[in-house]
């Protein structure tokens, strides 16, 4: 069974950003870049899923432009056995539903019986590809995965999921679509011998025309500010004057 | 984890070395783009500003990020092949049954901070290579260790490395008082007469500035903190108006060699030599060590090359230095230093005639004064410094600069500052000197805090660590030793 990992490249999460002059998004020109976190733990378990025997093949899939080639290098570093590159050039980032849409078409390529991806990318924190892919592939989906347990022989995943409550556990047929969160591994380092090799290894480029998936965008980004700076607290003296602020300032009563 | 994210650098540039290398950086893209257009030169005092000739002639030098420019090189160099690895620290030399040196060893990932073997856990690599150049920058941990054990400062020029501690911002100012190319350089207030040090305002293009205080690490009062002396420096009336409706993008700081010609170790050792700022080549009263260091690199690779291809000995890196401009340069700037261990006003004038009249053609080489760590003085002979508070607007607190310099460790690793004696802060540190780390360092690593019997006691803080490398140079008792921590930690510059 094939596994399939879609990864972003994201601003580095320990980065301090800031909004760019003409508001129109986050400053990402001389700013260092990485693996999104949440991505890098789908890589895990997909390599995971592999070396328990249950699966023969992970194959990394990014979207985006020309420098998605280092985090596909990064996934191929920790042990990812093909990478693939969905050349979107110079179209803005794309949002969910287009990406959705592209692995979508990957994966009527490829095959694969599980995809992983990360819950949510740290950039936009949109918390949606995982599931509209599953929902275009008409997938069973289990999302924010604390715990991910493949049956080989009946082609199913148990998937604990992280839910408000509590744990939810799910019984999936595959194939099926997985998103990870925080908890379900610490994912490896890649060693230097295997970033060494990871060098020399080939990138799939492949095209949206080849694809035949149309890039619409219903979304457009209006503006992007910073939050309002925080306000130093006050020290009230009675509750009669908590009420008054709370009321009058405040306007929450 | 990515090339330049360690570079910290004033920065005016002067291109002499990159001349040779690339002579055609400029249609390569080089991010050297902004011309000095003003050199100006102030004394200040608590209010004032003295205008004072600029001893600078920074005509044909560009004002830099070096960072961004160190990023442009290394996609240069693996265009013609090289092969980079951010993000992994060499921890160990690795020699042969011979004593020569065949590689460097990197260390074990995933170890957790009591010593065990984490879930992540890896073990370090060795990389081995017929010749190994160092270049870890000024005081790197591993050049320390061969410098002292081929004893090559003896070999060398001689004298003892003396040091500076540089603190850094980058502004983006206002754009209507943003100059492109402005260069500002300051001596006197906030330091007294008996701190050598300055500061520098350099106007880089896209309303970015780059401000910062040097100060030189032999200075003698414990309680001195060069980070509020930062911070002091920026209310002053001739740069406060400049950073009011700002914004930092970014903090750092870096120690820097201030020994110049009488501290260059012989920088060879069998199997590899030592290039860079980790020998030392700094020009100090031009406060430019860039193109040289980039020069003694390039020696060093014309060297390595006939050690591979002809098997002349790696020594020819020594010859060829000395015949080279560094060397002669290094040799003209070399007294204006040493002389300021006769105070500020002395110092000033000594330069003033070393610069007009002897242009370093004294008969003489003037001595440096004690190492930087012997230089503290006890703190019963001082006062404390009573710092201002931080405004919030130009003066902040260590937690907020820190963050604005995307330093990053793995939280759960061995404290990479080892004490060689575990008794000594409380011992010495703390009731001889009032324990100056936990002023000099500029990420507050160091602190002294009640324990359970409320005694004070040395926390160290090593996930703040900017990799200054200032505790391993002022440490009085040369009892903090600075190691690398895992690889891919450390601070995240980028407009540095």
């Amino acid at each position: 069974m094939k596994i399939m990992v879609a990864v972003k490249r994201v601003v580095d999460y320990a980065v301090k950003i800031r909004v760019k002059a003409d508001k129109s998004g986050v400053e990402t020109s001389n700013v260092k870049m990485s693996m999104n976190p949440f991505c890098e733990i789908a890589v895990e378990e997909a390599l995971r899923i592999r070396e328990s025997g249950a699966a023969s093949e992970v194959v990394a899939v990014s979207v985006g432009p020309a420098q998605c080639a280092d985090t596909l290098r990064t996934a191929l570093a920790m042990g990812a056995d093909r990478a693939i590159h969905v050349d979107s050039g110079a179209l803005a980032p794309l949002l969910p539903l287009s990406v959705a849409k592209i692995l979508k078409a990957l994966a009527e390529t490829e095959r694969p019986g599980l995809m992983i991806l990360g819950k949510q990318a740290i950039d936009d924190d949109c918390n949606q590809t995982g599931q509209m892919v599953a929902g275009l592939l008409k997938w069973p989906q289990g999302t924010f995965a604390s715990k991910v347990l493949l049956d080989k022989e009946k082609q199913v995943a148990t998937v604990e999921r992280e839910v408000d409550g509590g744990l939810e556990t799910l019984s999936l047929d595959l194939p099926a679509v997985i998103t990870t969160d925080l908890r379900l591994n610490q994912p490896r380092y890649a060693t230097l011998p295997n970033i060494m090799k990871a060098k020399s290894k080939v990138i799939k480029k492949v095209s949206l025309e080849e694809l035949n998936v149309e890039i619409k965008s219903d979304l457009e980004v209006v503006q992007v500010t910073e939050p309002p700076k925080r306000k130093a607290g006050v020290i009230l003296s009675s509750v009669d004057e908590l009420i008054d602020k709370l009321k009058n300032e405040a306007r929450v009563l | 984890m990515s090339a330049g994210a360690h570079i910290i650098s004033g920065n005016v540039f002067e291109p002499r070395a990159l001349d040779e290398l690339i002579p055609n950086w400029k249609s390569e893209g080089a991010p050297i783009e902004v011309p000095v257009s003003s050199d100006k030169f102030l004394l200040l005092t608590k209010g004032q500003a003295l205008p004072l000739p600029s001893p600078f002639d920074n005509k044909g030098n560009y004002v830099i990020s070096l960072s961004q420019v160190v990023r442009w090189l290394a996609c240069k160099a693996e265009e013609i092949g090289v092969e980079i690895y951010p993000g992994f620290a060499a921890s160990e030399i690795i020699y042969d049954n011979n004593q020569k040196v065949v590689g460097v060893g990197t260390n074990d990932m995933g170890v957790a901070k009591d010593g065990s073997k984490r879930e992540t856990f890896q073990p370090g690599v060795e990389l081995k290579g017929r010749v190994t150049l160092l270049a870890e920058g000024c005081r790197g941990s591993l050049s320390e260790k061969i410098i002292r054990d081929h004893k090559l400062r003896d070999k060398g020029q001689g004298q003892h490395q003396t040091y500076a501690l540089g603190i850094k911002e980058v502004w983006e100012i206002e754009e209507v008082k943003h100059k492109p190319g402005s260069v500002l350089h300051t001596v006197g207030w906030p330091l007294d007469s008996k701190t050598y040090g300055g500061s520098f305002l350099y106007h880089m293009k896209d309303r970015q500035i780059a401000l910062g205080l040097v100060v030189a690490l032999d200075y003698h009062n414990p309680y001195l903190s060069p980070f509020d002396e930062f911070q002091k420096l920026k209310d002053h009336p001739s740069i406060k108006p400049l950073l009011e409706g700002g914004t930092v993008l970014e903090y750092g700081a870096r120690t820097l060699n201030e020994g110049g010609f009488q501290s260059i170790p012989f920088p060879v050792f069998p199997g590899g030599a030592i290039i860079g700022c980790s020998a030392g080549y700094v020009n100090v009263p031009k406060i430019k060590g860039t193109h040289t260091a980039m020069k003694s690199g390039m020696l060093a690779a014309e060297a390595t090359f006939r050690v591979l291809a002809e098997g002349d000995p790696m020594e020819t890196y020594w010859d060829s230095l000395k015949k080279s401009w560094v060397w002669e340069e290094l040799h003209k700037a070399r007294n204006y230093r040493p002389a300021f261990k006769f105070g500020l006003l002395p110092g000033l004038a000594f330069s003033a005639l070393e610069r007009y009249i002897f242009r370093g053609r004294v008969p003489l080489t003037l001595k440096h004064g004690k190492p930087d760590h012997e230089a503290t003085e006890v703190a019963s002979l001082h006062e404390p410094i009573q710092y201002p508070k931080p405004d919030g607007i130009v003066s902040f607190d260590v937690p907020t600069s820190l963050y604005r310099s995307n330093t990053n460790h793995e939280h759960d690793q061995p404290v990479h500052l080892r004490l060689k004696d575990p008794a000594i802060p409380e011992l010495v540190n703390l009731p001889l000197y009032a324990g100056p780390e936990s002023r000099y360092c500029p990420a507050r690593v160091y602190e002294y805090v009640a324990d359970e019997h409320n005694a004070p006691k040395l926390q160290i803080n090593a996930q703040n660590c900017l990799h200054c490398k200032a505790c391993d140079i002022k440490d009085p008792r040369q009892n903090i030793e600075w190691t690398v921590p895992e690889g891919g930690g450390g601070p995240g510059y980028t407009a540095m």
